[in-house]
């Protein structure tokens, strides 16, 4: 299933539509939402037909685009504005996985196991691997690399000519439903959102790629891992999510969350909590990360 | 609570620091770090003498400090994700302060220096930290101990106040993290420590919100919109719905103080907390040292609070611990036991002493109902005599009742063989006079007797008071004694004697 960046594919319509049809029939689809394959179709062809009017280049292989649109932060301050604009990009349609980053270190040796500068990746570094070069029982090929830290990843998404997206971006992607831009008003998806949450991460992770696509295509943003963004550290939650109106920036909450957008969205309260909680060299077991690209300016 | 002392005494805390900081060299300074004064006490260095708390899984408590002076105290509590039981056929993914909801139970004696290690297990999910209120001090700790998965903090605080408090997750959103188990409580023993108890138990109550409906089967997730509704689907006592019965009730003897650390995480419901059939001699409420209420019968325990009640047990039986808004006790788990053995005390408590048909105004006698009831007694008591193994059954526990009642009583004067003391007390053991008319007999317990008779050719004359029986008592005691000691001369029913004292009136 898994198609590398560097193949190359037919034009992103047909591509898109070829797959969402494709989804219909999997079993999965129609047992989460009980819709019938009729009305999902209608669905899936106005998607497309709407997004029509994007005047927005065909994505590269094994990535999806998100056209232009705003972000409305979680958390902002007073003088920040409700919305910010968020240019057209493209994301990887599915995490990083052990077999692509394999190649990378193989490639920059700087980069294995056990010749990562300390400043960059902290103990644990891909600990789950059976070697510098070597996968081994408890990093499957297909599943998403994780233990890496912030450096490793940026290292990665250089390599292959990309970068980590933004939360904005991230956030943007992830905002999505399976239908419509705003999941958090598709009836269930809000409470899909929160069920990753009540499952332990497993000793060795699934694949990537085998979730539903979400409405711009992309997989696995809410149930697979934890993936790094480029800005993670201005997240700057502190760890006392009540008050942190007393810090030198208005950052979080205060008084009853006062300072966050919604309330309701204890998925991006979580985010936004992890974010903070890490530092760039820390390397987490269940947090890997995709790469995401400009569109040519 | 955080320490508002008032001016004058601030002042003098002020001062104490001052004073002590001017004692020390600035070597001795530097070496020690932090200089911390407890109002109205000695400047405490960090110095201090160092111990590894002991930690305990609910319900159970560590046992008290004993110390008569301040340690450094290092807790080391892991934070850890699991997934366990929450109801028969329900499981959930519980965050935890060491695997357990609630969390280790944390004893340390007012003034003590806490060295606080949190570590947060690789394999969780978030990240989390820990506010407890015990602590003086921004975000109680809160800000000082936010943990990445896989990653260990470390904070120290000084233990200012003595009481018992909660401590939690603050992690955001924090209703999620407090509702996923992530509570527990830490006890700060006043210097001159607690009066003793024979039993100590540790019991916490929290609100749960699956996204399926109570006692739906499987893995759930938590629900944030019944979490904003405060509509829970569980209301549990350490951590599951039936933590504390059966098997796993507390346990006491009769004579013995309990006491219980009780505290509610929430996150959202207060706690009416309450045992059936106690009254608690003692609550600190709301956790706090300074007033202790007597004779309390239910308590209100806050979200993020605490009481510690304390009641001995009189009588043995199963106490019932509940939160006495009882649809969390009877439909959402909110209920937990109590089981005291030990001797009976009937004049504390009789047990059940009559259970009989009551037919009040809606069924009175004569009417078709009591009739019919009446015409089916009989029915039934006629299959029972008609039936000899059930009467044989009937007529052996007769014996046995009687047995005791004779025990109680006659055998005071006619001796336990019934052999009756020659010339004074006549005998029943192979009495004529008994075996000659059954109707007397049932007079003679009923009314007494006095003047001369004679038994077996042999005179007496005595007094024989009423006996105060009932028509059950009579009964038994004469088919125990016309059926003993070589006697066979049938039974006597309940309605003879019955009929035999009204005929007597």
């Amino acid at each position: 299933m898994w198609r590398s960046p560097q193949t190359s594919t037919s034009s992103r319509d047909s591509e898109r539509l070829a797959k969402i049809s494709g989804s219909l029939f999997k079993p999965m689809f129609s047992r989460h939402h009980h819709l019938s394959a009729a009305f999902a179709l209608t669905l899936a062809v106005s998607a497309i037909a709407g997004r029509a009017d994007h005047t927005v280049p065909s994505a590269p292989a094994g990535m999806v685009v998100i056209p232009a649109g705003n972000y409305a932060p979680l958390i902002r301050t007073k003088d920040e504005p409700p919305s910010v604009p968020v240019a057209a990009y493209y994301l990887d349609e599915r995490a990083v996985t052990n077999a692509e980053f394999l190649d990378f270190v193989r490639a920059h040796p700087k980069w294995q196991r056990s010749r990562v500068s300390p400043l960059f990746a902290d103990v644990g570094y891909l600990a789950h691997w059976a070697s510098d070069a070597e996968l081994g029982p408890f990093a499957p090929a297909a599943a998403p690399v994780v233990r890496v830290s912030w450096f490793a990843a940026r290292a990665y998404a250089t390599w292959t000519g990309k970068r980590l997206p933004t939360t904005a971006e991230w956030e943007r992607t992830a905002a999505a439903g399976f239908t419509s831009t705003n999941g958090a008003t598709e009836p269930g998806f809000p409470a899909y959102a929160l069920v990753w949450f009540s499952k332990p991460t497993p000793d060795t992770l699934p694949s990537v790629g085998l979730g539903r696509p979400n409405f711009y295509g992309a997989r696995d943003l809410l149930s697979l891992v934890w993936e790094w963004v480029d800005d993670f550290n201005t997240a700057m939650v502190s760890g006392e999510s009540r008050g942190d109106t007393g810090l030198e920036r208005t950052l979080f909450c205060g008084a009853g969350a006062a300072g966050a957008r919604d309330l309701t969205n204890y998925p991006a309260f979580m985010r936004a909590g992890l974010r903070s909680s890490l530092r760039a060299s820390y390397v987490v077991p269940n947090v890997g990360f995709r790469c995401a690209q400009s569109v040519s300016p | 609570m955080k320490t508002q002392l008032p001016l004058p005494r601030l002042t003098a805390a002020l001062g104490l620091l001052l004073a002590g900081a001017t004692l020390l060299t600035p070597s001795a300074r530097a070496s020690e770090g932090t200089v911390i004064a407890k109002p109205g006490g000695a400047p405490i260095a960090t110095e201090l003498p160092l111990e590894v708390a002991v930690l305990t899984k609910a319900p159970n408590v560590p046992p008290p400090i004993g110390r008569k002076h301040p340690a450094k105290v290092v807790v080391n509590l892991e934070v850890k994700e699991v997934t366990q039981r929450l109801a028969d056929g329900v499981e959930y993914t519980f965050w935890t302060f060491g695997g357990e909801v609630p969390g280790l139970f944390i004893r340390v004696r007012e003034g003590d220096v806490v060295e606080f290690h949190l570590n947060n297990h690789p394999s969780s999910k978030m990240p989390h930290n820990i506010d407890l209120h015990a602590v003086t001090g921004a975000g109680g700790g809160a800000a000082s101990s936010f943990t990445a998965p896989g990653h260990s903090s470390q904070f120290t605080f000084t233990a200012l106040n003595s009481g018992l408090f909660v401590y939690h997750c603050a992690t955001a959103p924090v209703p999620m993290h407090i509702s996923n188990g992530m509570y527990g409580l830490i006890l700060v023993e006043p210097k001159e420590g607690l009066p003793p108890a024979d039993r100590e138990y540790y019991v916490m109550q929290g609100d749960l919100y699956t996204q399926g409906a109570t006692n739906e089967s499987g893995l759930q997730a938590f629900d944030n919109v019944k979490a904003m509704d405060e509509r829970p689907t569980y209301v549990v006592f350490n951590g599951s719905v039936g933590s504390l019965v059966g098997d796993k009730a507390l346990q006491a003897k009769v004579g013995e103080v309990v006491r219980l650390y009780f505290g509610v995480g929430g996150p959202n419901l207060t706690s009416s907390f309450h045992v059936i059939g106690e009254i608690f001699d003692r609550v600190w409420t709301e956790g706090g040292m300074k007033h202790v209420q007597e004779n309390v019968q239910t308590t209100m325990v806050p979200a993020g609070g605490s009481a510690i009640v304390e009641f001995k047990v009189e009588v043995p039986g199963t106490f019932i611990l509940v939160d006495h808004s009882l649809s969390r006790a009877f439909n959402k788990g909110a209920l937990g036991m109590l089981k005291v053995t030990g001797p009976e005390n009937r004049r504390l408590y009789s047990g059940k002493e009559i259970d009989e048909v009551y037919l009040g105004q809606q069924s009175a006698a004569g009417s078709a109902a009591s009739t019919r009831e009446a015409q089916l007694v009989a029915q039934k008591a006629e299959a029972i005599a008609k039936n000899p193994e059930i009467a044989n059954i009937t007529k052996d526990i007769q014996l046995e009742r009687g047995k005791k009642v004779f025990l109680s009583a006659c055998f005071a004067c006619h001796l336990q063989e019934g052999q009756g003391l020659p010339g004074v007390f006549p005998p029943l053991a192979g009495s004529d006079y008994l075996k000659a008319d059954k109707e007397r007999a049932v007079r003679t317990v009923l009314k007494g007797l006095s003047g001369p008779i004679t038994v077996n050719g042999k005179p007496y004359n005595n007094v024989m008071p009423p006996q105060e029986f009932t028509d059950d008592q009579v009964a038994d005691v004469l088919t125990y004694v016309m059926n003993s000691w070589g006697n066979a001369s049938g039974s006597v029913s309940s309605d003879e004697v019955k009929r035999i004292r009204r005929a007597g009136q």
